[in-house]
């Protein structure tokens, strides 16, 4: 299809975003990441039944820590779609860049800066 | 096991904010199982106090261990030769642990990172509940295995009481009536005349009233 898509977003893979723990998501964030976003199956439609819902709670769980100490939790989202859809990958991918822009950089990067 | 819960973020940051060298302690016990001092939690923690104090300038060390349990001496020893390394140590142990810590290491604040709720067990993942208050004398025998003093409102020997509504108790229309509950077991055990055997007066001088317990065995200490 060549859809172009964001340059700048690092992919990770993962045999099922129910692979992605809290802390993954974290650290991420402790390292200087903007945004962190997760992409999976259709919800209904894990291979492993409840990966994505898991994926789902742990976005939320990261959502409300980042807002708690002061990072931002609308820089962590989870996106659905089903693995036939690649343009609907590189439309999540510019609406997180997106979103993220708007946000600006992470603070940490510039309190390390600082430090 | 014993269930606790999480304090919420900022309570932990007004704990140990004026500290520069901080150690997280998790327990691998009751508080891994209940989500709320693991090893997994210690990790989570760490991470979201580090980004925190970062994110306002404040520089600060912020280590991670978690200990197989912290209500015994062989696994607290563990800490021995690097306690003198922090401030202060934040313990996400239930109450016994974090209080066994500060005992055995004296010159180390301890503070608690969960606050310690009851001793119960996980209904489902994200839920658990209370079964038991350890009150010294058990008497599950006589009330078909559900426990009237961890589970009725009123501690009722011999229930229900009168709020008891459709199966659910008067102080919240979610809980249900722990007599309610033993009768209903007594019929599916085929053993209702138990129900008509009054228990008499407990002896509470073995609950917590009667002060703060101790066991000893004699028959065990070498």
């Amino acid at each position: 299809m060549r859809i172009q898509y964001p340059g700048n977003i690092r992919i990770i893979r993962v045999p099922c975003t129910g692979k992605v723990d809290l802390i993954h998501i974290l650290r991420a964030f402790e390292k200087g990441a903007d945004g962190v976003y997760l992409v999976g199956c259709l919800e209904g439609d894990c291979r492993f039944d409840s990966g994505n819902l898991r994926a789902k709670a742990r976005v939320r769980q990261a959502a409300d820590i980042l807002e708690r100490i002061g990072i931002g939790g609308e820089r962590v989202r989870m996106f659905n779609l089903s693995s036939g859809e690649g343009p609907r990958f590189a439309e999540f991918a510019t609406e997180m860049t997106e979103a993220i822009r708007a946000l600006g950089p992470n603070p940490i990067k510039a309190a390390r800066k600082a430090a | 096991m014993i269930v606790a819960q999480k304090k919420p973020i900022e309570e932990i940051i007004d704990e140990i904010k004026g500290f520069k060298r901080i150690l997280i302690a998790g327990c691998n016990e009751c508080v891994t199982v209940c989500e709320a001092g693991g090893k997994k939690e210690v990790q989570v923690l760490a991470s979201a106090l580090r980004m925190y104090f970062m994110n306002n300038g404040v520089e600060m060390t912020i280590d991670e261990i978690t200990l197989e349990r912290q209500c015994d001496h062989e696994y607290l020893e563990e800490l021995r030769d690097r306690i003198d390394q922090y401030d202060a140590v934040l313990s996400l142990a239930c109450g016994a642990g974090v209080q066994f810590l500060a005992e055995k290491y004296r010159t180390t604040p301890v503070f608690p990172g969960v606050n310690t709720s009851f001793i119960g067990v996980t209904e489902q993942r994200g839920i658990w509940s209370e079964r038991c208050q350890g009150c010294g004398q058990c008497i599950l025998g006589q009330t078909a295995g559900i426990c009237p003093i961890s589970r009725c409102a009123k501690r009722l020997l011999n229930g229900p009481c009168g709020g008891s509504t459709k199966g659910k108790c008067e102080i919240d229309k979610e809980l249900d009536c722990a007599w309610q509950l033993i009768i209903d077991r007594l019929k599916e055990l085929g053993r209702l005349e138990d129900y008509e055997k009054i228990i008499p007066v407990k002896d509470w001088s073995t609950e917590r009233a009667g002060g703060p317990r101790k066991i000893t065995r004699e028959d065990v200490i070498i």
